[in-house]
């Protein structure tokens, strides 16, 4: 008699999205599926909107990453008018971009992610989230975390009006300049922020990496793919978030390609699955071979571990340590454990706050000239960014008037789609056998897509009083053969 | 005595709001104190079976985001209704339809032929489309229905009040919580937020136009934006007239114009159609030819003057 | 759907059947004040209860009684129709045209046109989008204030 367990929803990340794992006569995981029910359309609604507003209309597809959508429907407004933004309209929208990043990436170690090592992934569902944090880090650590945020989303509302679907993007600029105030204010920030994602890596370290379970489940087995990386990389091959040339390394570490983002059709590809709403993408030069990994599926990841792995160093030296360090740790470049995600994601948060005290101390982001008028007629236009979760590509085509006649997006989440349910699957598998499930269990299980932290960074600011969840084990029939309530 | 209980659920959202409550930071403590959360998928491991075991009524107060755009958003709406006492519309999306209510310009299979078939990196050479129903060698999967027309929250279930906004402001969301809390509720159906227009408390309201003085009309990214002026005597399309106040201006401060997105007052029915007859009111031209020529320089009106509201439009959706 | 000022095309329609004038019999006739008080809800109104056409007729431009109402009606008539036009309904649905009180021929020929155009383009059958497209057939209709 064959079983099948669903969960639905998943929790601890966004939107809706469910797992079916469907088991064999033995009890052991089959297959499973990992479904996203949901889909809005902005690619088709845009079409016959005016080009200048897509940088207030995207942000819409995510209230987490906002911003990501703004600055890259923004560079992409400079790539369809091919106005140049002015230096110090350049240097605040990646000022702005730090900040979020900064903000962005803790939020999703302390809040999402973080609670399954710092709590431990099979504690009580009742501690596993923001309350379980602070019991074991204190209540004065926590507190630093909401300041943290608070600090960062003021910058980013002052400088984009609102921290949550900013506005402030034009083609060719922003539409206002920094004051020394403004740039003193947030060089202090800045420095906070340093300091903060020093203290993130420090607990990371005392929490996680001095455990000796948890350093096995990072580097062990079950959360492990050997798949192609993708992420944005500056001249030198350094991470950036803001600009560069898209970079693909194998899944032995060699560099595959290196291209402009302007050539991005060249080289991924999109798949279509009738249980899905969402798109898996993959390396057109490799192909589609399935849900497998390996140099010969055109699978790839993105996002903080992928970024890592395909660039030489950071940018930024306190940043450049902490890489070396991660890699030395876990037995060298390319590192294929999906757990150390989490690592690498605090990383790059320290990076983020470095850039972000960087671009605070240059003097010429407070010029006032901040906005240059697009005078070519516009035609096609790309633009991509680094979001929290991946390589975030814009595309738009208008008319001679700068309507949209066409738009395609290639958003973050989607490039690691695949990934996803690839580790949903091999993690059910290797931790489910002969039918035994238990709420620790399918946690772990879920533990595979967090690490990726899929497009929703934030919500679990809550305190529960009851935290518990039902798992019906059904027959083919859908009678409910076993039934487990965790509490 | 026990606290009232509180269900958060999101429909076809992208999760601002539920950062909108985040953003309460240190006053969320405050509510977390006196409700007990008994769904909230984002955040807390409940099921859907375990809404449909409490009794009706049970939760005090459902907060609802997004816009009803597939059969399981407007199952889950009619569920949540069942349970719940109030129902508080929280967004633009629930409240108007928000940004996603643009795609009532078109339809489904729009949709679908773009996204899944049509679009450049799209490799689909059997036509695979998602379907509601799909057989693997294991069992069948499910999808839920993708309806043609976006729908607001009161177009599927009865509303009590809304939240505007796109995200509703922190401060906004303590009032209305301390109102249900307290009981100090207005009348059914209220939108929590001041019922007059974004100019009465606009710091450029000084310049605004009283007559016709529109030329031409001027796209954000065409000039440069005075900071001080009044958007609409720049000729620049600023939705302000037309919508409620209560955000703060918070667009207006970071110099671009008001796209609308807390919607009408209570005095109007159709925000789109409002704006058109004010616009159209300070446009310096009286003679046919001079008139067209400045409407012909507005840039897709219907999705600019319906940014946020077309579902709650009086039209709804293109024919 | 005819919305009519009160000083020049409701007297102009008053002219048409003093003089015992046939026309097409089609047009629901509401009078105004002006046509400057015709607003474009007025107008979806009218066509989302069942209008397929909908007919402004007001002064000619000079002749306002309030001297700058019908070229506010005029302003907003054009904005409309290229609105209109993205929602799918054709911009010969809805015409604004000047009567004055003593052109009863030219009311009557106005209102032929327009029903002849509008039997052209055939009924507008404004679906309820609510239970045509998809959606289940017990949402709460939105009715109108």
């Amino acid at each position: 008699m064959s079983k099948r367990i669903t969960i639905d929803p998943i929790t601890r990340l966004e939107g809706h999205g469910k797992i079916e794992i469907f088991l064999d006569d033995d009890g052991n995981v089959s297959k499973t599926y990992f479904q996203i029910p949901e889909l809005r359309g902005f690619e088709a609604f845009c079409v016959g909107r005016p080009a200048e507003e897509m940088p207030r209309i995207t942000p819409k597809i995510c209230g987490v990453c906002p911003t990501t959508h703004h600055i890259c429907s923004t560079k992409a407004l400079d790539d369809l008018f091919k106005v140049e933004p002015t230096p110090a309209a350049k240097k605040i929208r990646e000022l702005m971009y730090s900040a979020f990043m900064l903000e962005d990436h803790t939020l999703h170690f302390f809040f999402l992610g973080g609670p399954d090592f710092v709590v431990g992934p099979s504690a009580v569902p009742a501690e596993r989230n923001i309350l379980g944090v602070i019991a074991k880090v204190g209540i004065d650590n926590a507190k630093r975390v909401i300041k943290l945020r608070k600090e960062c989303r003021d910058v980013i509302t002052h400088i984009g009006g609102r921290v949550i679907h900013p506005v402030c993007g034009l083609p060719g600029g922003v539409s206002k300049p920094l004051t020394e105030d403004d740039r003193l204010w947030i060089a202090e920030v800045a420095k906070n922020g340093v300091e903060f994602a020093r203290f993130a890596l420090k607990l990371f370290n005392d929490v996680v990496l001095d455990n000796r379970d948890y350093l096995d489940l990072i580097a062990g087995d079950v959360y492990k793919h050997h798949t192609y990386y993708m992420g944005l990389v500056d001249k030198n091959n350094k991470v950036n978030f803001y600009d560069g040339d898209v970079r693909v390394v194998t899944p032995e570490g060699r560099e595959f390609v290196k291209f402009k983002p302007k050539e991005y059709l060249n080289h991924i590809e999109e798949r279509v699955e009738p249980w899905s709403y969402m798109k898996f993408t993959y390396l057109k030069e490799v192909g589609w071979k399935g849900f497998i990994d390996g140099p010969d599926s055109g699978i790839y990841r993105v996002a903080p571990l992928a970024r890592l792995n395909v660039s030489d160093g950071m940018a930024t030296p306190l940043a450049q340590a902490e890489y070396e360090r991660m890699f030395a740790t876990l037995g060298g470049k390319p590192l294929h454990n999906t757990l150390a995600f989490h690592w690498a994601r605090l990383i790059e948060a320290l990076y983020a706050a470095e850039r972000m005290q960087e671009l605070a101390m240059d003097k010429e982001i407070t010029d006032p000239n901040i906005r240059n008028i697009p005078t070519a007629t516009p035609e096609e236009g790309i633009g991509v960014v680094e979001a929290p979760r991946g390589t975030l590509i814009h595309h738009y085509k208008s008319d001679k008037n700068g309507i949209l006649t066409e738009v395609n997006l290639i958003v973050a989440t989607v490039n690691n789609a695949a990934a996803i349910g690839m580790s949903i699957d091999k993690a059910a598998k290797k931790l489910i056998k002969n039918g035994e499930v238990s709420d620790g269990v399918l946690n772990m299980v879920e533990m595979a897509f967090r690490a990726y932290d899929p497009c929703f960074a934030c919500a679990t600011h809550l305190i529960a009083d009851k935290n518990f969840f039902t798992v019906n084990v059904c027959n083919e029939k859908g009678d409910i053969i076993k039934t487990l309530d965790g509490e | 005595m026990s606290k009232p209980k509180v269900a958060f659920y999101w429909c076809a959202s992208c999760g601002g709001c539920e950062e909108a409550v985040v953003d309460l930071a240190e006053d969320i403590l405050k509510v977390v104190e006196a409700v007990e959360f008994v769904f909230w998928p984002v955040a807390m491991d409940f099921k859907v079976k375990d809404v449909e075991a409490l009794r009706d009524g049970d939760i005090a107060v459902s907060f609802i985001n997004g816009a009803i755009r597939t059969g399981e958003q407007e199952h889950m709406a009619k569920l949540l209704r069942k349970k719940s006492g109030l129902v508080v519309a929280f967004g633009a999306c629930a409240h108007l339809g928000g940004t996603p209510g643009l795609a009532n310009f078109i339809d489904r299979k729009t949709i679908f032929d773009w996204v899944y078939l049509n679009a450049p990196s799209v490799s689909n050479p059997d036509g695979i489309l998602p379907q509601q129903k799909t057989m693997v060698e294991e069992g069948e999967l499910t999808l839920p229905e993708f309806y043609d027309t976006v729908c607001t929250l009161d177009q599927a279930i009865d509303v009590d009040y809304y939240l505007p906004g796109c995200a509703p402001p922190p401060d906004l969301i303590m009032k209305a919580v301390e109102a249900i809390l307290s009981g100090n509720l207005p009348e059914k159906g209220t939108v929590l937020a001041p019922d007059r227009a974004l100019c009465d408390s606009c710091k450029r309201r000084d310049t605004k136009p009283e007559k016709a003085v529109i030329k031409e009309i001027k796209r954000v990214h065409e000039v440069l934006l005075d900071p001080v002026k009044c958007f609409l005597d720049q000729g620049v399309i600023c939705l302000g007239p037309a919508t409620r106040d209560g955000c703060g201006e918070r667009c207006i401060n970071a110099n671009m114009p008001c796209r609308g997105c807390f919607g009408p007052t209570s005095r109007v029915v159709d925000q789109g159609a409002k704006f058109l007859s004010g616009l159209a009111s300070i446009i310096d031209a009286n003679d046919e030819q001079g008139i067209k020529k400045v409407i012909d320089s507005i840039a897709d009106p219907a999705g600019i003057f319906y940014y946020y509201a077309l579902p709650a439009s009086m039209l709804r959706r293109k024919r | 759907m005819g919305f009519l000022c009160n000083w020049c095309s409701y007297g102009g329609a008053d002219a048409a059947g003093s003089q015992r004038k046939n026309y097409a019999p089609n047009v629901r006739v509401v009078r105004v004040m002006c046509t400057g008080r015709v607003e474009p809800e007025f107008v979806l109104k009218a066509f989302q209860s069942g209008a397929d056409g909908v007919l402004i007729l007001g002064c000619h431009p000079g002749d306002c009684h309030y001297k700058e109402g019908n070229y506010k009606a005029l302003r907003r008539y054009y904005l409309l129709k290229k609105v209109l036009s993205q929602f799918g309904i054709e911009e010969e649905r809805l015409r604004l045209d000047w009567v004055s009180a003593t052109e009863a021929d030219k009311f009557v020929d106005t209102i032929n046109d327009m029903v002849a155009t509008i039997k052209a383009l055939g009924p507008l059958a404004l679906s309820n989008p609510a239970l045509a497209k998809g959606v289940s057939a017990d949402f709460q209709e939105d009715t109108l204030v």
